[in-house]
């Protein structure tokens, strides 16, 4: 066991030079930083130019280039970004933290209830409850992120404040303008609606993934066995049934991280929620490329590392499989 | 059928019936193709033309009323009519980028299944690398990189163009197919009747084209639905970020019309938001629905004996 996860890591670690490596290249060729570089700065002396060139590893050879940027990179000598020449640690650092806590309130709420509805639907399948979370399920993952946010903020904000006077949930922002300090209730409020849009989509996905894994346990053998040796019930269905479901719905929640993500994105721009996305949609419109980079080393190291996660829980969880 | 077995069903006619029992399905198929009626008759059935005012500025925000059903936008014009002509481009996305990935997937994923080793193994990394990555970063990365290489604007056209649109999800949605129809291709190929195509000496083309790829039209099938809801979702997800094809000679498309309904949430034009979202999702969950039921319907392990 320790072997096989010291040789995923081991592995994981060339992977992550590949792939930042095909994402340097991508925003080379996709973004031309040194053209948006000029745009934003268009009064930029020769001098000045060269310089954001040389400590961006922006040379002509793509190879060279690349391999002068992960120099800086890793010995965290970070380029400041094109506009307003920001620390780049920083932005990010919020970023991350603010999209940790949306994600993981989502992420929770979400695989909490969408376990709650999958075991309910297969308990009993084809009836009508099945139906019912089965059918919602459906719908939940037919809509995409974009659209309910877009529908909650004008039910609730826009909507809300002209029938009572008061919007129920704010639509942007982390706090009210001018705010300072913590407060707990007020950033929970602020979290509400994002946090709904996110996690409607991960109810929707789990409940599924629930329902078949446990569909499959429940009509498996050693389910017949467990009962005919007259264990309770109960102990029936969460000891051998659940345990058992388990399994696979784990190891697609870890591998799933990139498409939570990708629901953070879009949701995070739509309520101005300053994390992951609104950094990356803002940074790539501008082609801020000292800012893009790291966010990209970022999300590729957490896929592989939630990538390595669901290899390890699956062998860790099951003891049916033989790792080498 | 012949008189003496009315009960011996080929496997398609099975396939048929227990297409037809999902409701949903069949009810669905109703309105997917009455849309399609709809769109393709635009000329009729819309009341005004694309760009046309219908109601003149200052007071361009008219609610939905007898003039104009469904309310009319910023400078006028009838939402109404857009939305059908939107619907128009939007389809057309979608089935064309769908029959290009779908191609390309079935291809990649039938010759990665059967050839197996080396191949298949890089082709499934990278797939899986891909599909792991936030769909929404992906997609605009590579579109950049499309839009930016010289030697590609003969086939995809300008940025801003519905084409380009198209070749972009074309090119990015074989992926999913590639993995399904390779699962597919990998169960099929140790089955006795390619064995026995091998043994009478076929081919590896003749076997990939005439025993495992006509044995995976349901899954492709199946494939092609979710790739038709994929790039109609993908293309008003890049619209409604700024990302989308342009509206350029007055055309428009479900994304520019989902697109307009930001601006429209916070001063409260509540129809510019409301009924491009409703059409999208109506369209995403019939599509949905068919697909689900072409599963069922091809899928041999869910063969109950209908």
């Amino acid at each position: 066991m320790f072997r096989y996860i010291l040789r995923r890591v081991a592995w994981s670690i060339p992977t992550l030079l590949i792939v930042t490596f095909l994402v340097y290249l991508a925003l080379r060729i996709g973004t031309d930083p040194v053209a948006s570089y000029k745009r934003v700065n268009p009064r930029a002396s020769r001098a000045k130019i060269a310089e954001y060139i040389d400590v961006n590893g922006l040379d002509p050879n793509f190879v060279q280039g690349y391999f002068k940027w992960l120099k800086n990179f890793v010995t965290g000598e970070w380029p400041r970004s094109i506009k307003g020449r920001r620390e780049v640690w920083p932005a990010l650092k919020d970023a991350m933290a603010n999209t940790l806590r949306l994600g993981s309130a989502a992420t929770i709420v979400g695989i909490f209830f969408g376990l709650i509805a999958g075991v309910l639907a297969a308990l009993r399948p084809g009836g009508k409850r099945d139906v019912f979370i089965n059918t919602s399920a459906f719908v939940g993952i037919s809509i995409p992120p974009f659209i309910s946010a877009i529908m909650f903020q004008l039910l609730f904000a826009v909507y809300w404040q002209r029938w009572f006077g008061e919007s129920l949930f704010p639509t942007s922002g982390v706090y009210p303008a001018g705010h300072t300090g913590f407060d707990l209730f007020l950033m929970l409020k602020f979290m509400a609606l994002p946090t709904l849009v996110v996690a409607i989509q991960i109810v929707a996905t789990y409940s599924r993934y629930m329902r078949s894994s446990l569909l499959d346990v429940l009509n498996s053998d050693y389910m017949r066995t467990a009962r005919s040796k007259g264990i309770s019930e109960r102990r029936v269905l969460i000891k051998h049934g659940m345990r058992n479901a388990l399994i696979p719905v784990v190891t697609i929640a870890a591998l799933d991280v990139g498409s939570i993500v990708g629901g953070l994105i879009i949701t995070e721009n739509i309520f101005s929620y300053p994390g992951m996305g609104l950094y990356f949609l803002k940074s790539f419109g501008e082609g801020d490329f000292p800012l893009l980079m790291p966010w990209m080393v970022v999300i590729v190291a957490s896929v592989l590392f939630f990538n390595l996660i669901a290899d390890v829980s699956y062998a860790w969880l099951d003891p049916r499989i033989r790792l080498e | 059928m012949s008189k003496q077995s009315p009960n011996v069903l080929s496997p398609r006619q099975m396939a048929f019936r227990r297409f037809v029992s999902h409701k949903a399905a069949v009810a669905s198929c109703v309105i997917i193709g009455v849309l399609t009626l709809f769109v393709i008759l635009a000329p009729l059935t819309a009341r005004y033309g694309v760009n046309e005012s219908v109601q003149a500025p200052p007071n361009s925000f008219l609610t939905p009323r007898a003039k104009s059903w469904l309310g009319t936008d910023d400078i006028g014009r009838d939402l109404y009519s857009r939305l059908i002509y939107g619907v128009r481009v939007s389809l057309l996305i979608g089935l064309a980028s769908a029959i290009i990935s779908v191609t390309l997937g079935a291809l990649v994923g039938a010759i990665a299944g059967f050839r197996g080793g080396k191949f298949d193994d890089i082709m499934m990394r990278v797939t899986d690398l891909f599909l792991a990555f936030p769909f929404l970063v992906t997609l605009l990365v590579v579109r950049n990189v499309l839009g930016a290489l010289p030697w590609l604007r003969p086939i995809t056209g300008d940025m801003s163009s519905v084409r380009f649109i198209i070749v972009l999800f074309g090119l990015f949605g074989w992926m999913g197919v590639a993995r399904i129809v390779r699962g597919q291709v990998l169960s099929l190929k140790e089955r006795e009747f390619v064995e026995a195509a091998r043994a009478v000496g076929a081919s590896r083309r003749y076997i990939i084209t005439r025993h495992l790829l006509p044995n995976s039209v349901g899954p492709i099938m199946v494939a092609l639905t979710f790739s038709v809801v994929g790039a109609i979702i993908g293309e008003s997800t890049l619209a409604f970020f700024g990302y989308g094809p342009q509206a350029g000679d007055g055309a428009t498309s479900l994304g520019i019309l989902v697109g307009a309904a930001k601006g429209a949430v916070q001063t409260g034009y509540w129809w510019l938001a409301v009924f491009p979202c409703l059409v999208l999702i109506i369209i995403a969950l019939s599509i949905n629905f068919i697909g689900d039921a072409l599963r069922d319907a091809t899928d041999p392990r869910l063969d109950r004996g209908v």
